[in-house]
Order: structure tokens, then C-alpha cells, then sequence
């Protein structure tokens, strides 16, 4: 068949060239010595100026870190991780504390430019009368370990929104977050997770109070850039009583031989009446054609309901990393809670993605909902992972679940692992799940109708992630639609 | 996370330990039989019983659930063959040529071995194993998981079974009835396993039936290895109704060879713990294979449907349905995965899973799973799991249909949907009749 042969050619002439964000900034930066000791989690404690009970935090979790084992059930083959042959700290050189964005290195701020992120066109515009509606998207920006930038937090402060880096929420706001530190994910959860809460450098604070509406998108960026540095970033939403907040997080990384590690830690608390929406695109460097270099992505995200009519919803579009291990996750604990998760997993060269969601019902009249579509190309495996359970007492949940596969080429490997526990009689779960490549039928329509080979696979993969990309908040969505054609560029167009 | 889980033993492993000590010597099998043996009980004892880390085995944790080993049944005596006498008798009456296995060794004389078709030959385990034949034959394998566990333990304890071979091309019109019978009122555990091989072109049907004496804890693992051979069609159905307090474990191991059909189908009413799985591999091109199952379970009993169906050939297609109704503090577990290689382009496969809780207490899980490597395939599978639907009880309620009446008609229809798929009229019957007794005796 000439047209699969066709794409298949494609997938193989994929390289490096179409990721765009690997270059590497020249910044002197501070770094921690190489290796993980309790010398060099103090180290990272007292660089962040962190009160004694948080440096006990992190001792404590270091020592049942040196107990555990790497899980090894997910399906992602790596070589066997060296921890101690990595940077855990690594922080751009600053003279002193920075009193305006002026002062960052220039260096770092081209680094955002170069990614479209204007840190610094927003802070200047941030005084100008703007026309009314217009919408504004406030930046926190993170360099390796550290946060470098945060926009807009004067005018996020007025509306009583604290939104900063959480070294900084910890000097400034210690109580609040040892208050929801660690409650939704604790310091003992799982293998990457209490490595992260060891030695997290850096991420954001997000408080929305009471009744507050956040008014503009709150946003992160993380960018790795040092050679051999694991990225641990720690990143604390905080929705109170009927409050709501939208949050988008991005990343990116140079091009490296090696294989970078991120293990990342999100919580996300939603009290009474609360909304957050959390969105992701992540598209840190995949690695090159051989399937060299490219980051671990080891990342543990969970959502608590906490409070009555309480909802979470995580979207994400992933098409960067080496190996993507990720399950965003909501546990509805207040009656009628309800969680939602919407995915795109694309995986082209050699990734390996095994990424899902886990929805536990725990309160009454709960509901979830679970769209997620996974497009394996090149010799990418491509897995969904998910569970969805109901507690004895979580009468009327409600799930449904759709999770979709699509296979370009013969090389690579699409896989579904559902489970689901009900252990009510009312809880209704219902799970559908499809695995197919692009109909040849649908592919001749289009074609016969003028359209090329590569533009009527393009349709057809935007018709099939449609569903999830009306879930992303504007600015994200157009991002979103160039990056799937860029993952794709070559097998689809 | 399989850490390896320290090395106190079980009671359940150590009296296997004791089990087989005791036993060995006395089971049938030539000196390359004995040594396989060991070596399969050494491969087990490694391992351990089968636990929740494992994650085959995570809603049935044997560690926890077989709290000890039962000792060997001994060859039957007279008084466990008169007792055998009506094994099989939820299908007596149906004209099928029954073979009784009773505690785990093959009975000729309970059989009907008359006027055998020709091209159909019945042979005994015991005496193929005593003139060393291997305990698992060649053709399975590829079809099992390394060191599948329950499997394992069964080659190292296996008294007997039924070994059975359709010459190619043979029809066999007559379906086969394996009886299998637990007898006495001891707590005994019994290990059997039967083979089958169907010749190229040959037809068969067999229907398994498992039972035992009510409120003994007796234990039971079944062994059937099915080897379709290409173009050939067979029609299998096992009903399970052991005692309310056993243990029941059964593997299913199936080769399938190119543009043959096989069609399975699992009816499971008693026992406290019933674990069916089946290995299930289409080896050749264009083979038509359909999986079934139904769980009817009350009280505290368990039943784990797992299956592992690989399609290992282009052109295959492959439909299952799994229904689970659940009532009392009962817990089923379907575990399902349809597992596609690269070289089988064209499969078409899709599963069903179902569950019906009935009340407060009951529990299902389901984890229906798709691995594939193909590209050119269309697979899916769906999963339910709900109660009755309000609004169908109130439609047939308005119809003047007393709520228990209406309850039963729904779940009848819900299980009836597999049942319809069995091939033999009179088994239809058998198996509906058994699900309205079920129903009534939820009822009283």
C-alpha cells in the first residue's frame, strides 16, 4: 500500500531538527555537588533560607527514599538510573536578591523569548491600561531549580491570589503551606515522588481565597537547561471555598545526549464549591531518532476534592520526553465532587509513554470523566493507564471512560490497562476503549476530494484529538495544535 | 512494585511442601516424569503461592485466600465411584458421551467409552504419564506465561485426566462430557489435567462439568490443554458447580492453529473461590475465536475470570464476553487482555466486560486490557459496571410484573446474552434452568 509506505518513510526520516528548543543557554549558574547525600538536601534547605520543620520534612523523606525501590511496573524500559551522578541543585548565578525583572540575566530572558513566553513585555505592559476583556496570562518562570520571574503579582495580590515560587511561599507564608504540603501527595507515596519531596528546589504557590475568582490564567514554565541536572520541581494549588483558578504549565529543555530527569510533585486541593483547571504541555526534549538522550519524565500529580461540589479537571497534551510516566490524578472526596482528565499522548521515535489517570470516589454522587487519545508513531510504545474505583460509601459515582489509540506505522506499540473496582451497587462505570490506524476508506475520501495524502491524515488526527483540545484554555490550544503537528511532522503533516 | 516478598512461608505452602513429600513417591509417572515433577515443585516453592503483587494474580491472592493445603486425594475406592455414579447430572439427559474423572484420575469404568467414533481415541493421563509423555505437551509451550504459577503446581501434583485425540478430519457428532467429581466428606485437594487434540479439519464438542460435596473445603486444580489443529473446529463449555466451600483453580491453555474456530464458554455457579483463567494463543492465520463467560455468585464467594488471548497470527478475529452478577458480599474480577503481535495485521478483536452488583455489598472489578503491535488491526474492548437499570424494573412493574419477577427477567436477559451463544440446544436449557434455580434460591 503506497501510502503507508509512505508514512512510514516519513516516520523515518524524523530527526532531532523538529525539535525546536534544543538549544542551551549560557548562563553561569550555581550548582550543588554532584550526588545525593542529607548534606545536600541541607544544602538545598539552607539555600532556600527554609524553616527548621521543612528541612526535617525533606530529612525524613530522604531516608525512606534510601528504602524504596524504583517501581518497574509501568511499561518503559531505561537503563537503570545512576542518582548519584546527578546535579539535585543548579540555580542561574545572581548577585543578590532581584528587585525587578531588569535585573535578570539577559541570557535567561532571551531563553523565554526564544520559547514565545514574554516575561518581560508583560511586566512592562503591566502598568498600561489595557482594553477591557482582553485577557492576561500571569508567568512564573523556572530555570533548572529555581523560579526566576513571576509576572503580575502585584495585581494578583490586590485580588488577594497569592501566586509566587513555593521557596518563597515557605519564608513568607510558612503555615499555609505546611498546612497543605504533602496532604494530597505525602512525602512516603511513591518511589519519584518522595525523591522529589527530598530535594524539590523550586515551583509554584497558588492560594486563591475564599470566593475569589482568579482573574487571569496563572501560568509556569520550566525550562532544564544544565547539563546532567535533575529537574524536582513542587508545584501546591490551593482553591478555597468557592474559589476558582485555571493553570497552565509548560516545559522545555535542550538537546542532550544524556537523559535528563524530571521528577515532578503537583497538588492540588479543592475545598467547597472550588474549580481548578490544570492544564499541561509538556514537551520536554524526546531524545533523537535513535532514540539517544531525552528527559525522564517521573512526574506525580493528584487532585483532592476535598470539599462538597468540588471540581478538578486535568487536560494535557504530551509530546515531549524520552519516557513519559504520569497519572494525573483525582480523588473526589466531597459528595458530588467530580474530576475530569483529557489526554493526548503523542509518541513518535523511539518515546515510551505510559501515562493515565487514577479517579477514586470516596463521597456521594461523585463523577468522573476520562477522555484520553494516544497516537503511537515511529517505534514509540504508547501506553494508558488508569483505575477507577468506587469506596463502599461513594454511592451514585458516576465514570465514564473513553480511551482511544491510534497506530501509524507498523513499528510501534499501542496499549490499554484499564481498571476499574466498584464496590457499590450504584456506582456506574463504563469504559470504552479502541485501537485502529487511519481507515484507508477515510484517507480515499478525502484525497478524492483533492485534498493530499498528508493534509486528510492531518484532518483525520485533528478530528480524533478534537475532544481534547476544546478542553485547553485558548492560548494553549493554539500552542497545542502547532506542537501536534510539529510531534507528528513527517508521519502526518 | 514485585519486591520480593520475604521468605516466610504460608501455612497453605508449607502443607503443599508436606503434600507433595508425601505424595510423590505414589503419583503416576516414569522416572523423566518424576524428575519434571521435582523440578516443577521447586519452581513453585520458590515463587510461592500466587499473591496480589503479582499482577495476574492482583484480585485473587491465593496467600490469603488458600489458608492451608489439603492433603492428596487418594485413588478412588469403590465407595468414591458409587458416589461418582451421577456425575454430571445438571446435563444428564442430553445424549453426550459422558467421561468421569473422579477425584482427579479417569474412571473407564464410570465411562461410556461405546461405539467410539472413528478417529476419536480416549486414553488416561496416569497411564501416558507412566510411559513417560511429557506433562505438558510441546505444542503449549509457547501458549503459557513463564513459570505460570497455578499451572506450575499442577504438573508437580497431577494425579490423572483424560487425554483425548480426533484424528484429522474427523467429525465427532456425539459432544464429549467430561464429569469432573470431588467425592467424600474429607477435605482432600485434587489435581487433574486432561489434554486434547484435534486433528486438521476435525470437529468437536466438549463440555466440562466441575462439582463436589457441599460445605467440604476440598481444593481442585484443572488443567484442560486444547490443541486446535489448523481448519479445525471445537466448541468447548465448562460449567463449574463445586461445593459452597471449595476451592476451585482451572487453567485453560489453547493452541490454535490457522483458520480453525474455537469457541469457549465458562458457567460458574458454586465454590467459594473459583479462579478460571485461560491462555489462549492464535498461532495461525484466520482463526475465528470467541470467548465467553457468566459468574452467577452470591454470599461470600469469589470468582476471577482472567484471560490472556494473543494474537499471534494476520487475520485472526476474536470476540469476548464476560458477565459477572453479583449479590451478597460476593466479589468478581475479570481480567482480560487481548494481546496483538506485530505479525498479526488485519485482527479484528473486541471484549465485553459486564458486571450486575445486586447489593450493598458485593464488589466487582474488571480490568479489560489491550497490548498491541500492529498496526493495522481494529481492536476495542468496553467495560460496565452498574445495578439494575430503575426505569427497565418500573417499565415491567407497570406491566404488572412483581418487582422480584422483573429483577429475574432483567437479569436473565443480562446473562442470557452468552448463554444464547452455545451452540447445543439442550445445553441452552440446562444453563437457563440453572440460572432461574439460581435466581430462586436468591429469592428464598
Amino acid at each position: 500500500m503506497a501510502a503507508v509506505q509512505e508514512t512510514i518513510e516519513q516516520v523515518r526520516r524524523i530527526d532531532v531538527e523538529q525539535y525546536k528548543y534544543g538549544f542551551v543557554t549560557d548562563v553561569e549558574s550555581d550548582k550543588a555537588p554532584k550526588g545525593l547525600s542529607e548534606d545536600i538536601v541541607r544544602f538545598i534547605s539552607q539555600k532556600k533560607n527554609e524553616p527548621e520543620w521543612m528541612l526535617e520534612w525533606r530529612l525524613e523523606a530522604y531516608r525512606r527514599w534510601l528504602t524504596m525501590r524504583e517501581p518497574d511496573w509501568a511499561r518503559v524500559n531505561y537503563p537503570k538510573i545512576d542518582y548519584q551522578d546527578l546535579y539535585y541543585y543548579a540555580a542561574p548565578k545572581k548577585k543578590k536578591e532581584l528587585a525587578s525583572l531588569d535585573e535578570v540575566d539577559p541570557e535567561i530572558l532571551k531563553t523565554y523569548e526564544k520559547l514565545g513566553i514574554p516575561l518581560r513585555e508583560q511586566e512592562l505592559l503591566a502598568g498600561v491600561v489595557r482594553p477591557e476583556g482582553e485577557r492576561r496570562i500571569a508567568v512564573d518562570a523556572v530555570f533548572d531549580s529555581v523560579s526566576v520571574a513571576t509576572t503580575f503579582q502585584k495585581e494578583l495580590k490586590d485580588a488577594g491570589v497569592i501566586f509566587m515560587p513555593i521557596s518563597e511561599a515557605l519564608r513568607e507564608y510558612p503555615e499555609l503551606v505546611r498546612k497543605y504540603l504533602g496532604s494530597v501527595v505525602p512525602a512516603s507515596d511513591n518511589y519519584f515522588a518522595t525523591l522529589n519531596s527530598a530535594v524539590f528546589s523550586d515551583g509554584s504557590f497558588v492560594y486563591v481565597p475564599e470566593g475569589v475568582r482568579c482573574p487571569m490564567e496563572l501560568s509556569t514554565y520550566f525550562r532544564i537547561n544544565e547539563k546532567n541536572t535533575g529537574q524536582f520541581e513542587r508545584t501546591l494549588i490551593i482553591a478555597d471555598k468557592g474559589a476558582y483558578v485555571s493553570y497552565l504549565e509548560g516545559c522545555t529543555a535542550p538537546q542532550r545526549d544524556e537523559n535528563q530527569l524530571h521528577a515532578a510533585v503537583v497538588e492540588l486541593v479543592a475545598m467547597d464549591d472550588a474549580e481548578i483547571k490544570y492544564s499541561t504541555v509538556q514537551n520536554w526534549y524526546p531524545g533523537n531518532a535513535e532514540g539517544v538522550g531525552g528527559i525522564y519524565n517521573f512526574v506525580t500529580k493528584r487532585g483532592d476534592c476535598r470539599g462538597d461540589n468540588s471540581k478538578i479537571s486535568w487536560t494535557q497534551v504530551e509530546t515531549g520526553s524520552a519516557i513519559t510516566w504520569k497519572y494525573p490524578s483525582c480523588i473526589l472526596r466531597g459528595d458530588n465532587s467530580s474530576g475530569e482528565f483529557y489526554s493526548i499522548a503523542i509518541s513518535n521515535g523511539h518515546q515510551q509513554v505510559d501515562s493515565g489517570t487514577k479517579m477514586i470516589h470516596l463521597g456521594k454522587n461523585t463523577s468522573s470523566r476520562i477522555v484520553s487519545k494516544g497516537i503511537s508513531a515511529g517505534r514509540s510504545q504508547n501506553t494508558y493507564r488508569g483505575l477507577v474505583s468506587a469506596h463502599r460509601k461513594a454511592k451514585g459515582a458516576r465514570n465514564f471512560t473513553a480511551c482511544d489509540s491510534l497506530l501509524i506505522g507498523d513499528q510501534c506499540g499501542a496499549h490499554t490497562v484499564p481498571y476499574m473496582e466498584a464496590k457499590n451497587p450504584t456506582a456506574v462505570f463504563e469504559h470504552e476503549a479502541t485501537t485502529s490506524k487511519i481507515s484507508e476508506d477515510v484517507l480515499f475520501y478525502c484525497v478524492q476530494r483533492g485534498l493530499s495524502q498528508e493534509e486528510a491524515v492531518g484532518l483525520v488526527v485533528n478530528g480524533f484529538v478534537k475532544d481534547v483540545l476544546q478542553q485547553l484554555p485558548m492560548e494553549f490550544a493554539v500552542e497545542a495544535q502547532k506542537l501536534i503537528s510539529i510531534s507528528l511532522e513527517g508521519s502526518v503533516g | 512494585m514485585n519486591a520480593p516478598v520475604a521468605a516466610l512461608k504460608t501455612e497453605a505452602e508449607q502443607g503443599l511442601a508436606t503434600a507433595f513429600a508425601a505424595a510423590a513417591p505414589g503419583l503416576p509417572g516414569g522416572a523423566a516424569v518424576a524428575a519434571a515433577r521435582a523440578a516443577a515443585f521447586d519452581a513453585f516453592a520458590q515463587a510461592g503461592l500466587p499473591h496480589r503483587r503479582l499482577e495476574a494474580w492482583k484480585y485473587t491472592d491465593l496467600r490469603r485466600l488458600m489458608r492451608d493445603a489439603k492433603p492428596l486425594a487418594p485413588p478412588p475406592e469403590a465407595a468414591a465411584k458409587a458416589e461418582a455414579a451421577t456425575a454430571g447430572a445438571v446435563i444428564a439427559g442430553l445424549g453426550f458421551r459422558r467421561l468421569v474423572v473422579v477425584d482427579g484420575v479417569f474412571a473407564p469404568d464410570l465411562s461410556d467409552l461405546a461405539d467410539l467414533e472413528p478417529g476419536l481415541a480416549i486414553a488416561s493421563l496416569a497411564d501416558q504419564l507412566a510411559a513417560d509423555a511429557p506433562l505438558l505437551p510441546a505444542a503449549f509451550a509457547d501458549v503459557l506465561p513463564a513459570a505460570e504459577p497455578a499451572v506450575t503446581l499442577n504438573g508437580a501434583l497431577v494425579r490423572g485426566g483424560v487425554v483425548l485425540t480426533v484424528a484429522p478430519g474427523a467429525v465427532v457428532a456425539r459432544p464429549l462430557h467430561l464429569a469432573f467429581i470431588t467425592t467424600g466428606t474429607a477435605p482432600v485437594a485434587v489435581y487433574s489435567r486432561s489434554l486434547l487434540t484435534l486433528g486438521a479439519g476435525a470437529k468437536l464438542s466438549l463440555i466440562e462439568t466441575h462439582e463436589g460435596p457441599e460445605g467440604v473445603d476440598y481444593q481442585v486444580s484443572a488443567v484442560l490443554g486444547l490443541d486446535v489443529g489448523d481448519g479445525a473446529s471445537l466448541d468447548h463449555v465448562k460449567i463449574t458447580r463445586e461445593g459452597s466451600a471449595a476451592l476451585h483453580v482451572a487453567s485453560l491453555i489453547a493452541s490454535v492453529g490457522a483458520a480453525a474456530t474455537l469457541t469457549t464458554c465458562g458457567f460458574t455457579l458454586g465454590g467459594a473461590v473459583v479462579r478460571n483463567q485461560a491462555f489462549v494463543r492464535l498461532k495461525g492465520a484466520g482463526t475465528n475465536a470467541t470467548l465467553s463467560g457468566v459468574s452467577l455468585l452470591a454470599g461470600r464467594q469469589h470468582a476471577d475470570a482472567t484471560l490472556m488471548l494473543t494474537h499471534a497470527a494476520p487475520g485472526s478475529t476474536s470476540r469476548e464476553v464476560f458477565k459477572a452478577v453479583v449479590d451478597g458480599a460476593a466479589r468478581a474480577a475479570f481480567q482480560g487482555k487481548i494481546a496483538v503481535e506485530q505479525a498479526a495485521q488485519q485482527t479484528d478483536a473486541r471484549m465485553m466486560a459486564r458486571a450486575l452488583l445486586l447489593s450493598e455489598e458485593a464488589e466487582a472489578y474488571s480490568k479489560p486490557e489491550l497490548e498491541i503491535f500492529a498496526d493495522d488491526v481494529q481492536c476495542g474492548h468496553g467495560a460496565t459496571t452498574g445495578t439494575l437499570d430503575d426505569q427497565l424494573k418500573f417499565y415491567l412493574m407497570a406491566r404488572g410484573i412483581p418487582a422480584k419477577e422483573a429483577e429475574a427477567l432483567l437479569i436473565q436477559a443480562f446473562v442470557g446474552e452468552v448463554i444464547d451463544g452455545i451452540a447445543q440446544e439442550g445445553l441452552r436449557e440446562a444453563l437457563t434452568a440453572a440460572t432461574v434455580a439460581w435466581l430462586e434460591a436468591r429469592d428464598a
